[in-house]
């Protein structure tokens, strides 16, 4: 990139199974006002603001309908943007790269409790051949971890490890919703949703909102005395049709890894990047999406979760925050990512800090079987 | 359609419940269509060539993804295929047209280059295995639907 887009500062609310007591606009305005706190800016400092959410989870069916006034949209300019606000973080530093807009506010937010998940997943696939036969975001991932699973022989056990490894990672993390101290054995004793995935192989449903602040290169540094820079970043999607790609391999992951690691300068990601903040919305994930990054070769994810690589302390320490399966909803938890990548870049992690973290990467997903994969990679100096 | 309010850890919080009812059209296309009638009148599984990188798609597609050329030579493909992946879902929702436990699956039928996504049944989930050769079956009433296929069972 020719000039460098700095995030500023970023705001998040708990993450909550029901945030009833507010609405939707409240939500946002708990993780906006944290970023104008923490900038000293107003809303009238803000030159534009992208919102994501889901036309189908938000305003049923309008996204970001009810949320103007506290982005600072009234009688201002707003973008939305749909599926993950990973992709609002990119349009944003896409509106400051133009020069078009200098600063720019982002926020992502989504309340699961408020409409029957099955359902608004069903919605997402394609009528004639695949929606009426009921399928969900739980069952068609059921067969992609089976299809990956016998692939590449990645066991249950392995997955497990996933799930015990965040929702303990979770406990370092006051916003996460389910910290948890688990064993392998209560994971694969849970209730089984759809096999090979289990109550706890999967994220629990979830309200929350993510902000973010970003801007050019000298206008972040006079805001603010601890910029994060985005180094690269890239998206790619997965066709539509699940039968239309083998479930095993993630090849649009791989490709938006790419082009994001070579804006960034990365050409070995696991000796270069010091921590990971994946999307896994089921254990498996974190394992196929590794691969995908290319931390390792395909199918040998199972290895790096049993040889300790990705807990805390290991040589790459993978969702310290506790990841998506401790609980954050669709269309934030990309965003989120991003956000955790931001604290431990400068310094604030505190009880789940990787000491020294210098370049971090943050992953989103949306869609059907990871169908559309984001990365970004971000660094402090 | 109604509200009410309810209490929430001591709040009382005014609450709407919507469903959102909107008839509406969706239409298959010329290709589309045509693979869902061949289901229908002919209990023919059928696809489309590319003329470009010879891959079969099957259900039958306009486009092909990786070369972009417009698909019109059609195959008929076997109705017995191979088990590519496959799921015991035992959630329910309202749309899944029979009772969970219902059984997922992925086959690459004989003569195909994709998978092929629909339901498994009259099979043992315990039998069920990634590489078993399974049949379709059809419904006596057909009505050109994805459903027109009932599953898909064990070759025995």
């Amino acid at each position: 990139m020719t000039e460098r887009v700095g995030i500023l500062a970023v705001g998040q609310t708990k993450y909550c199974p029901n945030r009833a007591d507010v609405s939707e606009e409240e939500l946002a305005y708990e993780a906006i006002k944290q970023v104008l706190e923490a900038t000293g800016l107003t809303l009238s400092d803000i030159d534009s603001a992208v919102t994501c959410s889901q036309d189908f989870w938000d305003g049923r069916t309008i996204s970001s309908m009810n949320i103007q006034h506290v982005v600072g949209a009234h009688l201002s300019h707003e973008d939305k943007v749909t599926e993950d606000g990973i992709n609002a973080v990119y349009c944003a530093m896409g509106q400051i790269l133009s020069g078009h807009q200098d600063i720019v506010l982002v926020v992502a937010h989504t309340k699961e409790s408020q409409a029957e998940k099955s359902l608004i997943e069903n919605a997402a696939f394609d009528p004639a051949l695949m929606r009426q036969l009921g399928l969900d975001f739980t069952s068609a991932a059921a067969m992609q971890a089976k299809r990956y699973m016998y692939k590449y022989g990645i066991t249950s056990e392995q997955c497990a490890k996933v799930a015990v490894k965040n929702r303990a990672n979770a406990k370092n993390n006051p916003l996460a919703q389910e910290p948890m101290d688990i064993t392998i054995e209560d994971v694969l004793s849970s209730k089984m949703l759809s096999s090979p995935i289990r109550l706890l192989d999967a994220k629990p449903t979830s309200d929350g909102a993510c902000a973010m602040i970003l801007a050019p290169e000298a206008k972040a540094k006079k805001i603010t005395r601890k910029p994060v820079w985005i180094l690269g970043a890239s998206n790619c999607y997965e066709t539509h049709y699940l039968g239309d790609r083998d479930l095993a391999d993630c090849d649009a992951l791989t490709k938006a890894a790419q082009k994001a690691y070579s804006m960034a300068g990365i050409k070995n990601p696991l000796r270069q990047i010091d921590v990971a903040e994946i999307s896994e919305e089921y254990t498996y994930q974190e394992l196929l999406w590794m691969e995908g990054l290319g931390f390792c070769n395909r199918g040998e994810a199972g290895k790096l979760i049993d040889r300790g690589v990705t807990k805390m302390g290991g040589k790459l320490p993978v969702n310290p925050s506790g990841g998506v399966l401790s609980g954050n909803p669709t269309g934030v938890a990309g965003m989120t990512r991003v956000a955790e990548a931001v604290l431990q870049l400068r310094g604030e992690g505190s009880d789940r800090q990787v000491e020294g973290a210098q370049v971090a990467l943050a992953h989103g997903v949306t869609g059907i079987c990871g169908q559309l994969q984001a990365v970004m990679i971000l660094g402090n100096s | 359609m109604s509200t009410v309010t309810e209490k929430l850890e001591g709040m009382d919080v005014w609450l709407y419940h919507g469903q959102i009812y909107i008839p509406n059209t969706y239409s298959a296309g010329a290709v589309g269509s045509k693979f869902l009638i061949e289901l229908r009148d002919r209990k023919r599984i059928v696809g489309t060539r590319c003329p470009t990188c010879n891959r079969v798609y099957v259900p039958a597609r306009s486009i092909c993804k990786d070369c972009y050329s417009q698909l019109d030579e059609w195959v008929e493909v076997s109705n017995k295929g191979t088990l590519l992946t496959y799921t015991v879902c035992n959630q329910q929702n309202a749309i899944q047209p029979v009772e969970a436990p219902i059984v997922y699956g992925i086959i690459q039928l004989d003569g195909a280059d994709t998978g092929f996504v629909h339901l498994l049944g009259e099979v043992d989930p315990e039998q069920l295995k990634v590489g078993m050769r399974v049949q379709a079956v059809f419904k006596k009433e057909r009505e050109a639907s994805i459903l027109d296929i009932k599953y898909f069972k064990p070759l025995v």
